[in-house]
């Protein structure tokens, strides 16, 4: 019998009331078989061997003692998961970014990261937000969802987006602004060229549905009479 | 002036407080000077305060405490919905509902249409405002 096709097995002993059981000892002791099992074994319960314990080395006294008593640490067992992501976002989801320098820009969720941040991107072409990462707290999300099924994110992840480590410089003072200052200012082609690509077939899925476009260029702000915890996003 | 509309048998009102906020509701027997026994198809038969509810123009035409069968039928026989989506008071509430429905997609493509609309009126307006100086 394969283990799948096994009915669920229903409880052998039902209760009467909480604590008292259908069956006295002797009746459950004949519904287990456990008679039938003796009387396999030849007249008492089957025992297995009991596995040889290994021979526990002598500890050593330690060499040194503490001076103090010193407290250890309590155990932890906590693992850190990524923030639990809101139902309302899924990938393609439309976006309103609550804060930053991109405030009130509508932009498309791609994906969760494992820091628990939101990948987001602009499209770049059309609000000039590029791929950038977001915090849910700082998101409003909308009912409104593109087509990302063109899209591959799976490249990007949190180092992608991680400080450059910059070399140690030799400490000369007048050299060392004027360096840092070329430096900082350009982005990557390759991180030029990634946006583009992702860009590329996202917008040919946006410019699908009418207006969404416009919609994406446009900022949200609140108006008169609109009143946040009536609106429906 | 006199009053129209009368609390009877028969009488639709509109809840206006309470757990069936917005639901149109029939007069089917009066308990006493407050309350009102008070069923629609979709409820369970149950009393209601006057204050907790709007009369209507519309009246259907039924027993006193008739079955839900009977209350059902008589009300798809006065059409009553119909009647009441027509009627100014039910179109208005319709447009508050939409209004309060729409996703902000949905207002951003009215702010569009509204501002197409408002364009077009002025160059009409144009138009018939060159004719008379002309």
């Amino acid at each position: 019998m394969a283990p799948k096709d096994r009915k669920p097995h229903v409880c052998r002993n039902p209760d009467l009331i909480r604590g008292v059981g259908k069956y006295s000892r002797s009746k459950m002791y004949h519904k287990r078989g456990l008679w039938a099992i003796k009387a396999k074994n030849g007249g008492a319960f089957p025992k297995h061997e009991k596995k040889a314990a290994a021979a526990a080395l002598p500890e050593k006294p330690p060499k040194f003692y503490p001076a103090d008593d010193v407290k250890k640490p309590l155990v932890n067992k906590r693992k850190a998961r990524p923030t639990k992501l809101r139902a309302s976002i899924t990938p393609g989801t439309v976006l309103i970014i609550l804060a930053g320098r991109f405030k009130g820009k509508r932009v498309v969720f791609l994906k969760q990261l494992t820091s628990g941040l939101l990948l987001v991107t602009g499209p770049f072409k059309i609000n000039g937000v590029p791929l950038r990462r977001v915090n849910q707290s700082y998101v409003i999300a909308t009912s409104t969802k593109a087509d990302i099924t063109a899209v591959n994110v799976e490249k990007f992840d949190d180092k992608y987006f991680g400080k450059k480590v910059e070399k140690k410089k030799k400490k000369g003072e007048g050299e060392f602004f004027e360096a840092e200052k070329e430096e900082k200012n350009t982005l990557p082609q390759e991180k030029k060229d990634d946006q583009k690509t992702l860009d590329a077939a996202l917008i040919t899925s946006i410019e699908a549905v009418p207006d969404l476009k416009s919609y994406l260029g446009a900022r949200f702000s609140l108006k008169a009479g609109m009143k946040p915890h009536e609106l429906v996003f | 002036m006199p009053f129209k509309r009368y609390v009877e048998i028969g009488r639709v009102g509109l809840v206006n407080y309470g757990k069936d906020y917005g639901k149109l509701v029939v007069i089917v027997d009066v308990i006493d000077q407050n309350r009102a026994l008070v069923d629609a198809p979709d409820m369970v038969r149950s009393q209601l305060n006057f204050k907790r509810l709007t009369l209507t123009d519309i009246k259907i035409d039924i027993k006193r405490v008739p079955n839900k069968k009977t209350l059902v039928a008589a009300l798809e026989a006065a059409d009553v919905k119909n009647k009441w989506e027509s009627s100014s008071w039910g179109r208005k509430l319709i447009v508050q509902k939409k209004r309060a429905s729409l996703n902000d997609f949905d207002r951003f493509k009215i702010m569009l249409a509204k501002i197409k609309e408002a364009g077009v009126v002025r160059q009409e307006l144009a138009k018939l405002k060159k004719e008379t100086t002309a």
